[in-house]
C-alpha cells in the first residue's frame, strides 16, 4: 500500500503503540484486498459487545486505555454499536455479574479512548446521518448497508478491531465500497410484491440475500408500481436482513436510493437478471419459520433497535392491555430513543402492560444463549428477519411475524397468525 | 486415494498469517462465527449448517463464503485465546470481516482460488495453508 508520510509515521510507532497497531491492521487488510492507499474517514461506528470481545478482547481494550492520552485518543468521532448489558434489567434477564463486570470494564476502556457511548445500531437515524460520497468506517452490517445504499456514503463492513484501527488513525484501506468500480450492480431483481410491513420488508431482504454469492455481489431492485415510497424504517429492515442473509453491504433500489434514483444505475459488464420476486416468495420465506404448534416463550423487537415511530406503535398496541404471564416481551432501543420514549409516555405504556423496554442493547448481542437457558426460552417471535436469521444458532426456534401479530401473541400467550 | 501424496496445489490470493499444516474440515456452506458456532463448546451449532454438531477446533476450516455479521472480527481471536479456534480459515470468498478478524487474531486466512476449494478438498485431508504464497497444498488425501 502507498502510505503518506503521516501514515508511515503512525506505522513506525512515532505516535505510540496504539496507532502503530492500528496502522498494522489497516495495512494487513489493505494488502489482502489489494488496496492502493487509504481514505480519510469522517466518522467511525464501533461494534464491540462483550459477548464478541470476551475476556481477551476486554484485556486488549484495557491495554490500549493504559497508554498516555495523546497516544490512545481516537482521531475522528467514534460512536458505539449496542452493548451487551442494560444495567437496569440484566438481573431480571438472568445475565450474570461476570457479564456485567465485563461490560463495566469495556465502557471504562472506551471512555478512556474518547469513544462516545451511543450504544446504537441506528446511528444513521439518531446520531449523525452520513452524507452522499462521505468515507466512513462503519462496524455494524445494518449501519453499513444503510449508509452505503440509502445515504450514498462509502464504507466496508469494519468489524470491531478494524473500526478501532480507523478510529485511532482516521484512515481506512481504500478497497471495496470506497471505490466506484465495486459499487456497480451485479444482480437485478424485479419485485412484483409490495411488502406490507417490516416483517415482509425483512423477508424481501432475506430472499435477495440468499441469492448473494459473496460480499462483492451488489443487488439492484426494481420495485413494481404501485409501491408506496419506502420509509427509512422499511429500508432499515430490508437492509439489515439483506446484510445478514447475504453478507451484503450495498444495494441499489431504482427510484429510491441516490445511486439509482434516476434509473441510471451503474452496472458491471455482465449483470445477471434474476427471477422476479413474488408475493409467494415472501410468503414461503416467512412460512418456513412457522412451527406446527402455537407455543411462544418470548416476543422480541430488536435487530435493528427500534426507531421512535416503531416503539410508539408497539406501545400503542400494548396500551391498557396485559402480556400473558407465560410470555415475555422485550423491545430494544437506543438511549436517545429511550429518553424520548420516557418523555412521551411510550415507556409507561409498554411497562404498564408488563413488557420490558431495554436501552443501549440488542437482543442477540447480550449472550442470548445464556439468557434463553436462564429463562427457559426457546420459541421466539419477532418481526425482524435479521434476528430470525441470527438467533437459531443460539438455541432458539425463531418465528417471523408482523409487529401487531407479535404483540397479539404476547397478549394471548400463543402464536397468532 | 487414501495415503497418496502430492495431490495438488490450489492457487489463491495472497492471504494473512503464517504457514500451517493440518486436517481439513470441509463443507459447501458459508461461515459466520456468531451465526454458526457454539464457541464455548467449539462446535457448529446452527441447525441448518452442513457441519452442524461438528468440532472445528484445531482444524483447517474450509468453507464457501463469509456470511453474517461483524462479530467474527473479534470472535476469531477470542476463540483462539481459549485454544478453541480453528487452525486456519480457507474460503472461496472471504469478506472484510474475516480478513479483519484474521489480521487481529493472526489466524491464517486464504481465499479467491482458481477453482472451488470446497470441492477440491475433502474432510480429513491433510493440507498446508501458505498465506504468503497464496497456496493450499493437499499433502495427503483421506
Amino acid at each position: 500500500m502507498r502510505l503518506s508520510k503521516h501514515e508511515q509515521d503512525m506505522l513506525s510507532g512515532k505516535y505510540g503503540w496504539p496507532r502503530r497497531f492500528a496502522m498494522e491492521q489497516i495495512v494487513k487488510v489493505g494488502d489482502f484486498f489489494d488496496a492502493e492507499d487509504c481514505v480519510e474517514v469522517a466518522q467511525v461506528h464501533l461494534m464491540a459487545d462483550t459477548e464478541s470481545l470476551g475476556e481477551d478482547g476486554v484485556l486488549f481494550l484495557e491495554k490500549l486505555a493504559g497508554y498516555p492520552l495523546e497516544e490512545r485518543s481516537v482521531k475522528v468521532p467514534t460512536v458505539t454499536d449496542p452493548r451487551g448489558i442494560d444495567f437496569e434489567h440484566y438481573k431480571a434477564l438472568g445475565q450474570s455479574e461476570g457479564q456485567a463486570d465485563l461490560e463495566r470494564r469495556t465502557i471504562d476502556a472506551f471512555r478512556a479512548l474518547g469513544v462516545m457511548m451511543t450504544d446504537t445500531c441506528i446511528n444513521y437515524q439518531t446520531i449523525m446521518p452520513p452524507v452522499l460520497g462521505e468515507h466512513l468506517a462503519f462496524g455494524d452490517t445494518g449501519s453499513s448497508i444503510y449508509a452505503n445504499s440509502v445515504q450514498g456514503a462509502r464504507t466496508n463492513f469494519q468489524g470491531g478491531p478494524s473500526a478501532l484501527a480507523s478510529a485511532l488513525t482516521g484512515r481506512a484501506p481504500r478497497y471495496g465500497f470506497h471505490l466506484d468500480e465495486c459499487r456497480k450492480g451485479a444482480k437485478i431483481f424485479k419485485v412484483d410484491h409490495a411488502p406490507r410491513d417490516f416483517a415482509e420488508w425483512g423477508a424481501l431482504g432475506g430472499v435477495v440475500g440468499r441469492h448473494m454469492e459473496s460480499y462483492w455481489d451488489v443487488p439492484v431492485l426494481e420495485l413494481a408500481a404501485p409501491h408506496r415510497h419506502p420509509t427509512s424504517d422499511e429500508l432499515k429492515h430490508f437492509g439489515a436482513a439483506l446484510a445478514s442473509y447475504g453478507s451484503t453491504a450495498l444495494f441499489h433500489m431504482v427510484g429510491v436510493t441516490p445511486e439509482a434514483f434516476d434509473g441510471n444505475v451503474a452496472l458491471i459488464d455482465d449483470p445477471e437478471t434474476m427471477a422476479a420476486i413474488s408475493a409467494r416468495d415472501i410468503e414461503a420465506f416467512i412460512d418456513a419459520y412457522w412451527p406446527d404448534d402455537d407455543v411462544v416463550d418470548v416476543v422480541v423487537f430488536a435487530a435493528p433497535q427500534l426507531s421512535l415511530m416503531e416503539i410508539s406503535e408497539v406501545a400503542d398496541l400494548l396500551d391498557g392491555r396485559h402480556i400473558n404471564e407465560k410470555v415475555a416481551l422485550i423491545a430494544t432501543v437506543s438511549p436517545e430513543v429511550k429518553s424520548a420514549a420516557d418523555r412521551m409516555g411510550v415507556t409507561a405504556k409498554i411497562e404498564g402492560a408488563g413488557g420490558m423496554l431495554l436501552q443501549g442493547v440488542c437482543f442477540y448481542q447480550m449472550c442470548a444463549r445464556e439468557i434463553g437457558e436462564a429463562k427457559g426460552w426457546k420459541r421466539l417471535a419477532t418481526n425482524s428477519a435479521k434476528l430470525v436469521n441470527i438467533i437459531g444458532g443460539y438455541g432458539y426456534e425463531p418465528v417471523l411475524a408482523p409487529l401487531e401479530r407479535c404483540v397479539e401473541s404476547a397478549i394471548q400467550g400463543r402464536l397468532v397468525r | 486415494m487414501t495415503g497418496q501424496r502430492g495431490e495438488g496445489v490450489l492457487n489463491g490470493h495472497r492471504g494473512i498469517g503464517q504457514t500451517v499444516t493440518g486436517e481439513a474440515l470441509v463443507a459447501a456452506d458459508n461461515f459466520s462465527a456468531r451465526y454458526d458456532l457454539d464457541r464455548l463448546k467449539g462446535k457448529f451449532s446452527r441447525p441448518q449448517h452442513k457441519l452442524h454438531g461438528k468440532s472445528y477446533v484445531g482444524k483447517i476450516l474450509i468453507l464457501n463464503a463469509a456470511k453474517g455479521g461483524v462479530a467474527s472480527a473479534w470472535m476469531l481471536k477470542e476463540m483462539m485465546s481459549r485454544d478453541m479456534g480453528p487452525k486456519a480459515l480457507v474460503l472461496n470468498f472471504a469478506n472484510p470481516i474475516m480478513a479483519q478478524g484474521a489480521a487481529y487474531a493472526d489466524l491464517p486466512l486464504l481465499d479467491r482460488f482458481e477453482r472451488d476449494v470446497t470441492r477440491a478438498v475433502t474432510t480429513g485431508d491433510i493440507v498446508e495453508v501458505n498465506p504468503a504464497a497464496g497456496t493450499l497444498t493437499i499433502i495427503e488425501k483421506k
